[in-house]
């Protein structure tokens, strides 16, 4: 074990599947200047800044995975990605498919996101549901640095497109990663905390409020198990209905929006597999259905904290049908 | 092959137009009829599209785009394949999941097509990239219309290639229409060609009509690109004598240009002057023709026999 901020095990993964296979190359905005570390060790052929222009930047991409490479390209701000909405949409998403199979686009796109550094809603949305529901991509979103490692990795190694999801508000705390060759699969949730009376599902920085949320439920008797989804497609079906046939309660958590948000999508899931499992309704919390305000106490109140999810949990086990 | 230096024989060039006007033809008859789905047909380009293909080596790879016919049949694709794809048939190049908009032929080296106008630019640079990166021999050939070189992908793809010395050879199919609109109306500049000099591109307008012209002048293009390992923008004024799609009346097209593009014909400019300078009869042209008609003939029985794909192909290929 080492300890690494999730921007370090970002680099971390880099670097390992850098030396492992040739194919891979980094490009985007400003990645060789913030990660000169690389440019010195595998080239500037390998390592390259682009213009400030994420069409071109995805575009290059698709059209080198298509052909033969495995880049990786840094668009740094999630809402960003509208520039890029084409390219990895309607072309790394669909022209496997369109060509009948002629093509795979092993490719994977960084973009921050998330309340932190109260830089307002053009560099902060979590869009991350626009692409779970765009067929053709796979979508992560780590909640710790080991996790980021891990995820990275194998998203490089995958041969379908992946959209990385960095949260800003964790991407200096450090965490404990394991040294060397470690992947965590795409589509593999993990269940953080044992828990038999309600299950707190969520991904990214909103993980950490569950767990806080689960700590205070403790002191009132009140047993949740918390999953971090970790990838939000391929979605670990079965490790969030397993949970919900043990607890009957759930509560999804996240920061995106709530609106057609993955919370969504979750709980359409439980009710259509788990429903007589469910001893209470199914609860959403996420942000609202406006753009994120830059001023840190509105920032912070589009977020669900601990406080919610924990009073959201408790009714819940106090629920009774009607 | 040598690519840069092959010879073509001028009938060669003229049996390939005649095969994709016979097979964009055999189309129009048959979305007619409601036989064949309607496609953007390229009649009118085809000398564009042969010109170019031919300058080509075997290595080289092609983006094209919704009009593309004519870079596949030049390329040697199978039009019974093709019309079965169009039709949505399995044994089309794409097993029907692409329909006529979007066809890759990966074993010809046409690929990623994409209909999204200005994308076939966005995808060259990264095309271009694996073949330097990866030492394959070969440049990039990405065709696109002068409505494409309208969008943003055009300038991003164009700084990108001059930037990081890609080897593209950007062709710029210049029809006059962009899909219902003349380029008049939507082009700051007469030509195309004039955009690629502010990126460092060396660039050309030629007669895209006639197809002499354009092979000779993509031999030189391709020739810069493959030993300057660099960019080059070919633009090839020519006339999308045919709607935006089929079935498209044109009623929004002036009559007077159109006459006098048809004048031009470049299959009939072709022909008449090789028949004038002796190299072929009338009769030759005409068991061309015949030729051409028995091959489109049998490619479309070919399509019409080829099953509907299963429904379990629906999910096929989303993920590798």
């Amino acid at each position: 074990m080492t300890t690494l901020t999730l921007y370090d095990a970002v680099g971390a993964a880099l670097t390992e599947e850098m030396r492992r296979d040739h194919s891979v190359l980094v490009f985007g905005e400003g990645i060789a200047t913030k990660r000169h570390d690389l440019v010195q060790e595998f080239g500037a052929r390998r390592v390259r800044n682009t213009p400030l222009a994420e069409g071109i930047i995805a575009g290059t991409a698709v059209g080198a995975a298509g052909t033969g490479l495995r880049p990786v390209i840094d668009l740094l701000f999630a809402p960003f990605l509208c520039y890029a909405m084409d390219e990895l949409v309607n072309s790394a998403g669909k022209l496997r498919y369109m060509s009948g199979g002629q093509f795979s686009f092993p490719l994977v796109t960084l973009a921050m996101t998330g309340a932190g550094w109260g830089v307002g809603a053009q560099h902060n949305h979590n869009n991350e549901a626009w692409f779970v529901h765009s067929p053709g991509l796979k979508v992560v979103m780590p909640s710790n640095p080991a996790d980021a490692k891990g995820l990275l990795k194998a998203a490089i190694r995958d041969d379908n497109p992946v959209l990385f999801f960095l949260d800003i508000g964790l991407l200096y705390q450090p965490g404990e990663v394991p040294t060397g060759e470690q992947t965590v699969p795409l589509g593999k949730a993990a269940v953080l905390r044992a828990g038999s009376d309600v299950t707190l599902v969520s991904y990214g920085k909103t993980v950490h409020h569950c767990l806080q949320a689960a700590d205070t439920l403790a002191g009132k008797g009140i047993a949740a198990e918390v999953i971090d989804l970790r990838s939000l497609k391929p979605l670990d079906e079965a490790a969030i209905l397993a949970s919900v046939a043990k607890t009957g309660r759930l509560v999804v958590v996240h920061e995106a929006n709530r609106l057609c948000g993955v919370g969504a999508e979750i709980a359409a899931l439980v009710a259509e597999e788990a429903f007589t499992s469910l001893k209470a309704p199914v609860v959403r919390l996420g942000g609202p259905d406006a753009p994120v305000a830059s001023s840190y106490p509105l920032e912070q109140a589009f977020v669900p904290q601990a406080e919610a999810i924990a009073a959201a949990a408790e009714r819940l086990c106090c629920y009774q049908h009607a | 092959m040598n690519p840069a230096h092959h010879e073509t024989d001028p009938r060669q060039l003229l049996q390939q137009m005649l095969l994709i006007r016979a097979y964009e033809e055999a189309i129009v008859a048959g979305s007619g009829t409601g036989k064949i789905p309607g496609t953007c047909t390229s009649v009118g380009q085809e000398a564009a599209a042969v010109g170019v293909v031919n300058a080509l080596g075997a290595d080289d790879l092609i983006l094209t785009n919704h009009r593309s016919a004519g870079h596949l049949l030049a390329r040697g694709a199978d039009p019974g394949r093709l019309l079965a794809e169009v039709m949505g048939r399995s044994d089309g190049y794409c097993r029907g999941h692409s329909g006529s908009l979007h066809i890759s032929v990966k074993e010809l080296g046409i690929v990623l097509t994409s209909t999204i106008v200005g994308a076939e630019l966005s995808l060259a640079p990264g095309v271009a990239l694996s073949q330097t990166m990866l030492d394959r021999p070969g440049i990039v050939v990405c065709f696109f219309g002068d409505g494409a070189a309208c969008e943003g992908s055009f300038h991003e793809s164009l700084n990108l290639a001059a930037l990081w010395n890609l080897p593209i050879l950007y062709v710029c199919e210049n029809n006059q229409w962009q899909a219902f609109v003349h380029r008049r109306e939507a082009t700051s500049r007469e030509h195309i060609s004039d955009w690629a000099a502010s990126y460092g591109i060396p660039a050309r307008t030629v007669d895209g009509n006639d197809v002499s012209a354009v092979f000779a002048a993509a031999q030189e293009a391709a020739a810069q690109v493959r030993e300057s390992g660099r960019p080059y923008l070919l633009e090839t004024w020519t006339y999308r004598t045919r709607g935006h799609f089929e079935p498209d009346d044109q009623a929004y097209v002036d009559p007077a240009e159109r006459e006098a593009w048809l004048a031009r014909d470049p299959i009939a400019m072709c022909r008449d002057r090789l028949i004038a300078d002796g190299h072929l009869t009338p009769a030759q042209s005409a068991a061309m023709a015949d030729k051409v008609a028995s091959r489109i003939a049998v490619a479309q029985a070919f399509a019409e026999a080829s099953p509907f794909p299963d429904v379990s192909e629906l999910t096929r290929d989303v993920y590798a």
